[in-house]
């Protein structure tokens, strides 16, 4: 065998084992959402939207209560994050591109990002369940809010970088004071990418459990308010799932197709936004 | 941009300053007759960080007159007049030494924040930059931000200030369109009408037509030709016939320096300098 | 044109001359107009203010973790000292706390899943970035991002009921059969257990890895690849002698992110790792991680020193993840600035 066989031998080889890691990736993808298309998808009818819980051994059974603690909690989390993230984004944008606060603080929210987030719901145990001796859906929206925060934050400072300096010039130009400039012109420059931001952020934390496993608990009841243990879609598919019976794992199932799909729309929604987005400007 | 403007201009730091001093002396060996006399201009200097951009930078810019700035690439035309609005207050570790008066008062004066001098100092990009709204709101945001005009008084000042910048007949029946709909002519023309909303008292234009197709260009130097009597007009143009036909004044720049400055039909039939001569007859540059 | 000072001066007295003599007083006007505007400067300096109280809010909070856990850990800390890391034991009755097992879960199952992930995001990142023809990347690197967007806990549910079976009864006697005499691949197969929890979280951090490795890969400069094809390298020597040096760190940087991730990941393992506090050659055999000990047993915890140790458990995991994830940072902070 010359030498440029072998080049070429070996070069075949690494290429097709890319391909074939490539195709096991989509392979994984798909067999995972199969499977939960596959078995969640008959679980889904009018009771799982309209019915509580059912006690094991019971027929029927639905999960509405969780569906509304997921919507109320993650609702929650975006009022209080959306604002405080892209307040702490346009300072990182506008005032803090070079110097040392910005850089620390950009350095910090990177790390929150990908921080574990059962860590988060500790500590968020520690600081509003413990005292209060309260699980409640409170807890449990500001351990999503946490989370959301350093996203939501990253993601305006990366759209108000994209806005040419020449349209701020412009405006500085007419005198605008800095602060009308950015609410007026640059949020608006910015807003569609912001809003696709703020999207992904939502569909990210309404898919986590590890924060709400010690915040907000769950509950198998109708909720009177956020002050009590709220049931949510995540934690009572782990709960449903870890159960030994069979009804539960089929309303598990159903549980996981509803978030998946939910989340994977948004995602793909947000993806194809954000590339009509870039392909103007 | 900055990078290549700084560059040049230190390259010509060691020997060039002396020469410059010398030509300032030499150059303008002829009586200048500017009628009344808008900005001063004395000793500016510029600093990109610890790089000079500007070296003492001295001209007056006469008052409701085009004065054009010629110059190659990166002989610091921009940043020049990107000092008349402190526009570079913007950026970390750019300075800029000496003086612009205007009305009595030196626009470089860190005591006056710069927010209440730039809109006497209206500014046209060498991009349009339609804000992301109306074209109404377009230029009522300008004048919403210095006066608490009526409604009704503002839907005047608007139209008023699309007329003047020649564009109310192709927006009037879209004015609550976006502004970045329109053509790329129009949306320069629309910046104009903004900046002339709030009634500066100099317009500075940033190569304002290197975007635009020709006829877009002639119909901004038609109307650059019809505010000349209304407001004091500062071009910087890569474009030496533009510059020609639209100016009243030329300053041709060097390297950061100011080498020749005079009426325009001066610079381009019977320049002082050789340098100028070379430049305005396409010989170097 | 004016050049001396003395000019200058006359040129200002005429202005001011002709002010005067036209009743227009600038000064006056300007001071006036500066006094109406004052608010806007105080609007400016609010703005920068309450931008940075917010943005502080980020790295108060980061604090606040650090501080909080630290305090409530205080109780096992002082009872334990340094033996709660070396030791094995976890004994609620006794309220004898030990991390080392949860610790060696976490790091043995984070260490199982990059094993897999790098060769195989590598592969993908490859391939998305230098060999799939173009009107196939996007939508590829889409899916492979999508993958990252599956909640954690669907991972662990499909893990739990489609691939935990799947090893028992396939994977796991193959193994033996093939690989028996190792120690590794030895005990019942049960399917879930350590080596099922690193599959599961290789599958959730390819999508990191790869993602991030592609973009590296498409930061090489264009000539710089021409000209080694130019020399009549192959595609795999462009990429072994080029791509990988020129984006090494960038790699690194993906490698630590997926690292991190792997590390914190709670649901996924929690579902597939088995919950035992066990410590055995055998990848077949049932473990713990850190985040799963947390996940099962925080809500049940009773007596403060249980409490305060599962507490101290999520501190070590915090500094440990943020160790990981600095690193992660630099090294693609440094990727990014290199360039430029």
């Amino acid at each position: 065998m010359t030498l440029l066989t072998r080049r070429k031998l070996l070069n075949f080889i690494v290429l097709t084992l890319s391909g074939m890691a490539a195709v096991l990736g989509l392979f994984m993808l798909s067999w995972i959402l199969g499977d939960v298309a596959w078995k969640g998808f008959s679980s889904i009818n009018w009771d799982f939207f309209t019915q509580l819980p059912a006690p094991p051994g019971v027929q029927g059974g639905g999960l509405v209560n969780a569906i509304i603690g997921t919507l109320l909690m993650t609702g929650t989390a975006a009022c209080i994050a959306v604002p405080f993230g892209m307040m702490s984004g346009t300072y990182l944008a506008e005032f803090g591109k070079n110097n040392l606060v910005g850089h620390l603080i950009r350095f910090l929210a990177d790390i929150l990002v990908s921080a574990p987030s059962i860590v988060i719901g500790v500590f968020v145990y520690l600081v509003l369940v413990k005292p209060m001796h309260n699980f409640s859906g409170w807890a449990g929206a500001v351990s999503l809010a946490i989370i959301m925060l350093p996203v939501v934050s990253r993601t305006t400072e990366e759209m108000l970088r994209l806005v040419p300096p020449e349209i701020r010039e412009a405006a500085l130009a007419l005198g605008s004071p800095y602060w009308k400039m950015t609410f007026v012109i640059i949020y608006r420059s910015a807003s569609s990418g912001i809003a696709t931001g703020v999207m992904l952020a939502v569909a990210r934390v309404a898919g986590e459990t590890a924060p709400l496993l010690f915040t907000a608990l769950n509950s198998p009841y109708w909720m009177h308010g956020m002050n009590e243990p709220m049931a949510n879609l995540t934690v009572v598919l782990f709960n449903y799932a870890m159960s030994p019976y069979d009804d539960w794992h089929r309303l598990a199932w159903g549980a996981a197709f509803l978030i998946t799909m939910t989340v994977l729309a948004v995602n793909v929604f947000a993806r194809i936004m954000l590339r009509a987005k870039r392909r103007m400007s | 941009m900055n990078e290549v403007m700084y560059r040049q201009a230190t390259t010509g730091q060691g020997t060039g300053m002396k020469k410059n001093t010398m030509a300032m002396e030499l150059g303008p060996q002829r009586k200048l007759e500017m009628g009344e006399i808008k900005l001063s201009i004395r000793h500016l200097n510029f600093y990109y960080g610890d790089k000079q951009a500007l070296f003492d930078n001295t001209l007056d810019i006469a008052a409701r007159k085009v004065t054009a700035f010629i110059g190659p690439s990166g002989c610091g035309k921009s940043t020049h007049i990107r000092t008349y609005n402190r526009m570079f207050e913007l950026y970390k570790g750019f300075r800029a030494e000496g003086e612009i008066m205007i009305d009595g008062i030196n626009l470089l004066d860190t005591s006056i924040p710069a927010l209440h001098l730039r809109h006497r100092v209206g500014m046209i990009f060498q991009k349009p930059t339609p804000f992301p709204m109306s074209v109404f709101d377009n230029i009522a945001y300008g004048l919403k931000l210095h006066n608490s005009f009526s409604a009704s008084e503002i839907e005047g000042r608007v139209e008023k200030a699309l007329r003047d910048a020649a564009l109310w007949d192709e927006v009037q029946g879209k004015l609550h369109h976006p502004g970045t709909a329109l053509s790329g002519g129009q949306q320069q023309r629309l910046c104009i009408a903004r900046a002339l909303a709030v009634e500066p008292d100099v317009l500075l234009m940033d190569e304002p037509c290197s975007a635009l197709d020709p006829i877009a260009t002639a119909k901004i130097e038609e109307l650059i030709e019809e505010l000349k009597g209304k407001l004091t007009i500062v071009i910087v143009t890569h474009n030496m016939q533009q510059a020609a036909r639209v100016s009243d004044f030329t300053a041709y720049m060097y390297m950061g320096k100011l080498m020749e400055f005079g009426t325009t039909s001066t610079i381009f039939m019977n320049p002082v300098r050789k340098e100028t001569e070379d430049y305005v007859t396409g010989r170097f540059g | 044109m004016c050049r001396s000072s003395v000019c200058i001066s006359i040129n200002w007295l005429e202005e001011d001359l002709r002010l005067v003599s036209t009743g227009r007083r600038p000064h006056l006007e300007l001071m006036q107009r500066m006094n109406m505007n004052k608010n806007k400067i105080w609007g400016d300096l609010v703005f920068r203010g309450l931008t940075a109280a917010f943005a502080s809010g980020i790295a108060l909070i980061f604090i606040a973790i650090i501080l909080v856990l630290w305090q409530q850990s205080q109780p096992s800390i002082t009872k334990f000292g340094f033996s709660f890391l070396t030791s094995m034991s976890w004994n609620p009755v006794q309220e004898h706390f030990g991390a080392l097992i949860p610790i060696v879960g976490t790091l043995l199952s984070t260490f199982l899943a990059l094993v897999f992930a790098i060769p195989l995001s590598l592969g993908i990142a490859l391939f998305l970035a230098e060999l799939a023809p173009h009107w196939l990347r996007a939508p590829f690197g889409t899916a492979i991002e999508l993958l990252a967007a599956i909640p954690s806990i669907v991972y662990g549910m499909w893990g739990l009921f489609v691939l935990g079976p799947l090893m028992a009864d396939y994977v796991q006697p193959f193994l033996k059969k093939t690989l028996g005499f190792l120690p590794f691949f030895s005990g019942p197969s049960m399917g879930i257990g350590m080596l099922t929890a690193g599959l599961v979280l290789t599958l959730m951090i390819i999508p990191f890895i790869s993602s991030v490795t592609r973009d590296v890969f498409l930061m090489v400069p264009q000539p710089l690849k021409e000209a080694a094809y130019g020399l009549g390298c192959t595609t795999w020597e462009v990429v072994r002698d080029i791509m990988i040096p020129y984006g090494r760190k960038g790699i690194a940087g993906a490698i630590f992110l997926g690292m991190g991730r792997a590390l914190g990941e709670t649901m996924a393992v929690t579902f597939v790792i088995g919950n035992a506090y066990h410590l055995s050659w055998s990848l077949f055999s049932p473990g713990n991680s850190i985040a799963s000990t947390l996940a099962n047993e925080f809500t049940e915890a009773d007596g403060t020193i249980y409490l305060s140790s599962l507490i101290e458990l999520g501190l070590v995991l915090f500094l440990i993840t943020l160790i990981i994830l600095s690193l992660a940072q630099i090294w693609l902070r440094r990727s990014q600035t290199g360039r430029t």
